[in-house]
């Protein structure tokens, strides 16, 4: 499932980490502390965070440090979260969003 | 409301080294830090830097970080840092509104320093909205901050000298880069970054640009062609790079937000990527105490964003009343290396952008 963390490098180590659960859209992933809900998610495989309110194309990350909105997901309940500046936290309830969200 | 002598929105290399100069002279300073973590872009730039001794040559961005942080201890001013603490308004009495860590403050700062950095641009092309189109900064922070990788094969858009760090730091990272493209007709980053990945068997294309991103969830191939002399696409000279990620590194504009809002004068130069705030030889814009540094001054490298930063913080510092002698004699030699920095035949567009923003060059 982590086939995209990166394990050896000339210049970083990476820690370990705890494993951190979080659902997505219903399914069960692992993340690490230290991930931001978009990097665990990315590091799980999952690339479409939401889809376009009106083309209904799908949408990923663009900038990664909270600049753009591309990345705007539902968690726990709360809409337009930039998930890519959102550190992750065990149980979280993430999921993709296809409008422009309805606040709780 | 909160009254501060100096606020500092940002805490990049700008942000942290006005921090370091303004508290060395005996000011009490706030700084508000939107992200989790203190450094700014420094926290992904795993390359070491150029420059001299004194913006740290040959130290690595992420090292560069915490050197900077941990120099604000126990200096004469007191130096408080919030981080997720995001600056939201900027009145005209002056007054700034932020959410720290959930709650919604107000400040009244004597004198504040902007140092808010800046965002990746983007470019137009069919698909460019596809997951898998990432910023080439975006794939720095996936990579390098959370040890995540972006994809397996990646299509550079951009030589410059993020485009070419990054394309190495793909490859350090055990991910394949198919070619980097540019559309100029030659690399504009430096030429030793050029040959590190061009030895690494990465093919370097100028005059080159991307068509069409291609897939249904998310890149799957891109389609690319040559250019012209007038920039047009040269016919038949299409190309398909089977890749998953295209990575755009076409540069950056200032995150100028808050000083439109602060009502600063401000002027469109392109070599300084967009819109930029006027100013003097001390960093301050056309609002007093207002002051500004780093890559919201226009878009440069951190070298110099962190001498800018010195020498606001000094300039703040001064028009708190903390005069020394020593403040005077920094700041001329913050002007000199500023000087340095921008003097090579590289650095021809930055100076004139800088000569009509009113910086000193």
């Amino acid at each position: 499932m982590d086939s995209n963390r990166i394990l050896e490098h000339p210049i970083l180590e990476f820690n370990e980490g705890d494993d951190l659960p979080f659902s997505f859209d219903g399914r069960e992933l692992m993340g690490k502390t230290g991930d931001t809900v978009a990097s665990a998610l990315h590091a799980a495989g999952v690339h479409v965070l939401g889809h376009h309110f009106k083309t209904g194309r799908p949408r990923g990350f663009y900038c990664a440090i909270g600049n753009c909105s591309s990345c705007l997901m539902i968690v726990n309940g709360v809409p337009n979260v930039r998930v890519c500046v959102e550190p992750l936290q065990a149980g979280m309830v993430v999921c993709s969003q296809d409008d422009r969200g309805i606040l709780p | 409301m909160i009254s501060v002598p100096l606020l500092i929105i940002g805490a990049g290399p700008a942000g942290l080294c006005a921090a370091y100069r303004a508290a060395e002279a005996g000011v009490d300073v706030l700084i508000l830090e939107r992200a989790q973590k203190l450094g700014g872009q420094l926290v992904k730039q795993t390359h070491k830097f150029f420059g001299s001794e004194k913006q740290f040559a040959s130290t690595r961005g992420i090292e560069i970080a915490k050197i900077l942080t941990d120099r604000l201890e126990g200096l004469p001013g007191r130096v408080e840092l919030q981080t997720d603490a995001t600056v939201l308004g900027f009145y005209e009495d002056g007054v700034v509104t932020a959410e720290v860590r959930g709650k919604f403050m107000k400040y009244h700062p004597e004198c504040c320093i902007v140092a808010t950095g800046a965002s990746e641009k983007t470019l137009a092309f069919a698909g460019n909205d596809l997951p898998g189109v990432y910023g080439a900064g975006a794939v720095q922070t996936l990579m390098n901050e959370y040890g995540v990788r972006p994809g397996n094969r990646v299509l550079m858009i951009g030589a410059g000298n993020i485009g070419l760090i990054v394309s190495y730091q793909l490859l350090q990272a055990g991910v394949k880069v198919a070619a980097v493209l540019d559309a100029a007709d030659e690399i504009g980053g430096y030429l030793v970054h050029a040959s590190k990945i061009r030895r690494a068997g990465v093919p370097i294309l100028t005059r080159h640009t991307v068509e069409r991103a291609y897939g249904d969830e998310r890149v799957e191939h891109a389609i690319i062609h040559a250019l012209d002399d007038e920039w047009r696409k040269i016919p038949g000279s299409e190309q398909q790079f089977d890749v998953d990620v295209i990575c755009v590194a076409v540069g950056l504009s200032p995150l100028t937000d808050l000083l439109w809002q602060a009502g600063v004068d401000m002027k469109y130069i392109g070599a300084l990527g967009g819109y930029v705030p006027l100013r003097d030889a001390d960093m301050m814009t056309s609002v007093k105490g207002l002051y500004i540094a780093g890559d919201v001054a226009g878009i440069e490298e951190a070298s110099s964003a962190m001498v800018e930063g010195e020498i606001a913080g000094i300039a703040a510092a001064l028009r708190l009343g903390f005069i020394t002698e020593k403040n005077e004699i920094l700041k001329k030699d913050c002007l000199n290396q500023l000087r340095q920095l921008r003097a090579g035949p590289g650095s021809e567009k930055i100076r004139t952008g800088m000569a009509l923003a009113g910086a000193y060059v």
